[in-house]
């Protein structure tokens, strides 16, 4: 990698924030709130993806970290009359506390059984918001109310600031993330993904960086699911079901695992999907499966990965 | 009801369980173990086994037993078909990569979704117990067609113990697991043992709900619970350890209907996850396992 | 395997009308216009133009069984109030969107209808978290949004000016009219069995409240974790002393319940009080439901027609394609989920009668519209509400009506008792009208 080849996709992760920034003017309304919409869940992707993507562990149990989020942030509002901001950082702190714990002890295992012990902890989860359903409301969930969803001078519930909160969210991600994979530490993470034995002889403890990895990861999923609730005033068991650990798995391999924009690419796509196919067809479930199939036969590093091998090997 | 009859019944209760998880596992062990291939369809194919169950034994009217046969051996057949079409047109074709046949079984889980809401519909439809009959102990009631599945379920699964430990087919498709470049190297036709066993993983699911079909009813959203079950047995049993498999899965069926007995349901639950999670941050390699992949 | 869909859909002549996304809007309002005799669209006056009513609905998800009937009713209705001249002389047009039974994607269907469809309302849907994950924006994009959920997320003061409950009665109001006659007629000590679920908590919360009113008590509960299929091993927490055992369980599993019920059991059981929704489209001759035979059930709108139909009910039923058993017309094996479904006819018309009262022309009358259903009460037994009267409270924005209480036996349901409007009534919790519009 060379000064010129970094520029170039510094430049490029840029680019795309300016675009999405402009599109906020252009897009009819419709579009502007499901870009929305996507912008947040690209942010839970993001995070995803520097665990399974650069870390090489495949996670089955982020919706534990994103519920972590959604519910950290909605409780101390419904219960305690926490104002957004706090209500935010707190279901921020949420996640991490909570992937600090899982990571200590998932972290124990590898493969496959990472991947087990990480479902069994998010459906633990999951059972956990229907076992306290007298703060909760279990699986019906509740209503933020939008006079509480304000940061200051900025009404979180009117499109405009919705969209910017969003994209603040996203590009934050994007930049954090940028810098993480193109450091010293995302080159080790990448040398644990590619071989976790020859790391720990060149002196790297993997049990830290994989933690490391797994907060930073976990971190990216609260704040998501934080700012899902406070956005869109909604908070549920839903949110803590399987279908959300296997979303983002979905989204970064169809974005391409191990590209920064990937993720992005990969959400509005399944997103948009479901949207159009949902519109013309009463069996929109057979024409999203074929899709997903025939994509990966073409593509079966992701589309991002896939572009990446064939044309912009400079791709981070 | 008192202590020592609730804890008999909640064993039952978990035998039964754990006798269709068994089945259910073994067919994603064989899989997982021999293809490294994360079916996330798997439970589809269970799905698709009760649903065709229900087709079968509404051909034949008035006679539940016959039924009931014809289901058994008809659904888990044209199941296993639907698998072998399945790894022809998509799975070979990504030669087995194990990210990318992630997204493909996603996909055909969507796609099997909606054909059996398409051409089966939303509602849950009962099949008859070939037989009925209620064992009456002093405190309770049970089904005695439990009893049969429990039975059935171990039939079956000394019978693909038989098949992988003494015949050919079994040899080359341990070797296959062992080893795949030393088994073609051998001469052994890998993509068809391929085939082979990811009909027969589809097959034994399908035959597991069969079983069940007269307990629960066949439903299209029904394969969820089977599948994220059954991947768990797996790896709690140790990858490619059969009787690892089949351990695992009577821990975890008696270990979710005994703890039931002590705690009220959703804690219960809970409670039965994370001991099963803790089992394995301690156990890594799982029960059996010599080593994880 | 046949596609039942299809071949028994009550009103074969309206079809699916339904709105391709973004640009082929004009083409789907061209297949509306098809069926909607004297409409040419954007061409003629305003006055013409199609009221279209965004319509959510379960097509896919746990929801689907419910949400074909409703598919079916709500075409049913828009067919024929149209055939009675519409709303102020303006054809009614059905939009309808897949939910997937779930909040997020329900939310997303609501900005649908309200941003890109061009509705004028968005209706429909009975699952409660996607009513309740779908009502902030329905109130932030100020889209009158009408529900048939029978939750009490709309009384309980949770949600927000914008939706409204007007068609079918609200779950508390529902138990709270049940508890006198279980307590009087079935027993005191009753035991509860329901899924771990918000809906399963509010059974909880009121019936409990409500017969200890009665002199009874509530001595166990079991909530049952959403994620069972087998339940067998939960009815050891079942006290013996139970006199009533009141179920209700919902979703796929449902069969299994009962007849696992009847296995533990045997002839030995306490009185059976269950709330329909346990057996919605589920036939009543299934095998494992003889266990029933002799218990009792709620039941918003009795599933057969007994002896006296009025003329209503009948008319309702010959519109919908419902049978006097509760099924469809083309398979008596295809049951209704009847005691759900009338909720969405009787809403439809109340927004006829909503936008007629409002003088309501487009989007800039939408708050005249929840002015105008507020300001409704009584609304008395009629082809717009066969199920029989109710009475809207415009400040809990939520109706109220009368309940059913059947008993099975002959393989059918037979009702025993209907309680008055009055016994369901409750204090308000909330008063919606004084949010701003």
């Amino acid at each position: 990698m060379n000064g010129m080849v970094l520029d170039r996709a510094l430049a490029l992760h840029l680019g795309v924030v300016a675009l999405l920034f402009v599109l906020q003017f252009i897009l009819p309304a419709y579009h502007h709130g499901i870009v929305a919409r996507v912008l947040v869940l690209a942010s839970f992707a993001l995070g995803y993806n520097i665990l399974f993507g650069y870390t090489g562990l495949l996670s089955l149990g982020h919706a534990l970290f994103f519920g972590a989020g959604i519910y950290g942030t909605g409780l101390v509002m419904r219960e305690f009359g926490w104002p957004a901001s706090a209500a935010l950082f707190s279901g921020i702190l949420s996640a991490v506390t909570v992937s600090l714990i899982v990571g200590f002890l998932a972290l124990r295992t590898v493969g496959v059984a990472f991947m087990i012990v990480t479902l069994m902890f998010a459906q633990a989860g999951y059972l956990t918001s229907l076992y306290f359903n007298e703060f909760t409301r279990g699986d019906e969930g509740f209503v933020l109310q939008q006079a509480t969803r304000v940061i200051g001078p900025f009404d979180l519930s009117e499109p405009t600031t919705r969209y910017f909160a969003a994209l603040l969210l996203f590009a934050i991600g994007l930049l954090i993330k940028l810098a993480l994979v193109r450091s010293s530490t995302g080159r080790v993470l990448v040398s644990i993904r590619e071989n976790e034995e020859r790391s720990r002889m060149l002196g790297y403890n993997p049990f830290r960086y994989k933690l490391l990895a797994l907060v930073v990861s976990g971190a990216f999923a609260g704040a998501a699911g934080a700012m899902y609730g406070l956005l869109f005033g909604y908070v549920g068991a839903t949110f803590v079901t399987i279908q959300y650990s296997i979303f983002p798995l979905l989204w970064v391999l169809l974005g391409g695992a191990g590209t920064v924009l990937g993720p992005l690419v990969g959400t509005l796509f399944m997103f948009y999907l479901v949207d159009l196919t949902s519109g013309f067809t009463t069996a929109s479930l057979l024409v999203v499966g074929v899709s997903l199939v025939v994509l990966i036969l073409w593509f079966p590093k992701g589309l991002l990965g896939t572009v990446r091998q064939r044309v912009l090997p400079w791709l981070p | 009801m008192e202590f020592g009859p609730h804890l008999l019944l909640a064993s039952l209760e978990g035998a039964v369980a754990a006798a269709v998880l068994a089945l259910t596992a073994l067919g994603l062990s064989l899989v997982f173990g021999v293809m490294r291939v994360v079916n996330v369809a798997h439970g589809e194919f269970f799905m698709l086994g009760a649903v065709l169950a229900w087709w079968f034994a509404n051909l034949v009217v008035g006679n539940p037993a016959l039924g009931f046969i014809i289901a058994l051996v008809g659904a888990p057949l044209v199941v296993g078909v639907m698998a072998l079409i399945a790894d022809r047109l998509v799975l070979r074709r990504l030669h087995y990569d194990p990210e990318a046949t992630i997204v493909a079984t996603i996909g055909m889980l969507y796609i099997l979704q909606q054909l059996a809401l398409t051409f089966y519909g939303p509602d849950a439809r009962p099949v008859v117990a070939p037989i009925n009959f209620r064992v009456n102990f002093p405190w309770f009631g049970y089904s005695g067609y439990k009893f049969i599945v429990i039975a059935a379920a171990v039939v079956l699964m000394l019978g693909v113990w038989l098949l992988l430990a003494r015949t050919k087919i079994g040899l080359i498709m341990r070797a296959t697991q062992y080893d795949r470049e030393m088994a073609q190297a051998f001469g052994i036709p890998v993509q068809r043992v391929y085939a082979g066993v990811f009909a027969l993983g589809a097959m034994l699911a399908a035959v597991a709900a069969v079983l069940i079909v007269p307990i629960q009813q066949a439903h299209y959203l029904m394969g969820q619970d089977p599948l994220l079950l059954s991947f768990i047995v797996v790896i709690i049993g140790g990858l490619g350890s059969l009787r690892g498999t089949v351990v695992a899965a009577i821990f975890i069926g008696m270990s979710d209907g005994i703890i039931s007995v002590f705690f009220s349901p959703t804690l219960a639950k809970i409670l039965a996850t994370l001991l099963v999670a803790m089992v394995l941050v301690y156990r890594p390699a799982g029960l059996f396992g010599a080593r994880t992949a | 395997m046949v596609e039942k869909k299809r071949t028994t859909a009550p009103v074969t002549g309206v079809g699916r009308r339904k709105v391709i996304t973004g640009l082929a809007a004009v083409g789907g309002a061209a297949v509306g216009s098809r069926l909607l005799p004297g409409y040419v669209p954007y061409i003629q006056a305003q006055s013409s133009e199609p009221i279209r009513v965004g319509f959510q609905v379960h097509r896919t998800g746990i929801g689907a069984a419910y949400g074909r009937w409703y598919d079916r009713t709500t075409i049913a209705a828009a067919q024929a109030i149209n055939d009675a001249g519409g709303i102020n002389g303006r054809p009614l047009e059905i939009v309808a969107e897949d939910d997937g039974t779930d909040p997020k994607r329900g939310a997303e269907v609501v900005e649908k209808f309200a941003t890109q469809h061009g509705c004028d309302i968005a209706f429909g849907t009975l699952f409660s978290h996607v009513v309740i994950g779908s009502a902030p924006r329905a109130g932030e994009l100020k889209i009158p949004y009408f529900v048939v959920s029978e939750g009490h997320h709309v009384a309980s003061g949770g949600l927000n000016r914008y939706t409204l409950q007007p068609g079918i009665t609200d779950v508390k109001s529902q138990v709270i009219a049940m508890a006198p006659w279980v307590a009087s007629n079935l027993g005191k000590k009753v035991t509860m069995i329901f899924p771990d679920f918000a809906f399963g908590y509010d059974h909880r919360d009121n019936f409990a409240e409500a017969i200890k009113a009665q002199g009874g008590e509530v001595i166990e509960t079991v909530a049952v974790p959403p994620t069972e299929s087998a339940f067998f091993k939960y009815f050891p927490k079942i006290p013996k002393e139970t006199e009533v055992l009141y179920h209700v369980m919902v979703g796929p599993a449902v069969l299994t319940f009962v007849k696992e019920m009847g296995e533990f059991y045997g002839a030995n059981r306490p009185e059976l009080f269950g709330f329909i929704d346990s057996l919605e489209a589920v036939d009543l001759n299934s095998p494992g439901l003889e266990f029933l035979d002799g218990s009792y059930f709620w039941e918003g709108h009795p599933r057969y027609a007994g002896d006296n139909p009025s003329a209503f009910e009948l008319n309702y039923r010959e519109k919908v394609g419902v049978d006097l058993n509760g099924a469809s017309r083309n398979d008596p094996k295809d049951v209704a989920t009847y005691s759900h479904m009338f909720g969405c006819w009787e809403t439809l018309h109340i927004v006829k009668a909503g936008m007629e009262a409002a003088g309501y022309q487009g989007p800039a009358d939408r708050a005249k519209l929840v002015e105008a259903v507020e300001a409704m009460t009584d609304m008395p037994e009629s082809e717009a509400h066969p199920q029989g009267a109710k009475v809207f409270n415009g400040k809990t924005h939520q109706a109220f009506g009368h309940q059913n209480i059947t008993k099975v036996g002959d393989g059918k349901l037979s009702v025993v008792h209907r309680t008055s409007i009055e016994d369901g009534l409750y204090p308000d919790e909330v008063d919606y009208t004084t949010q701003a519009l």
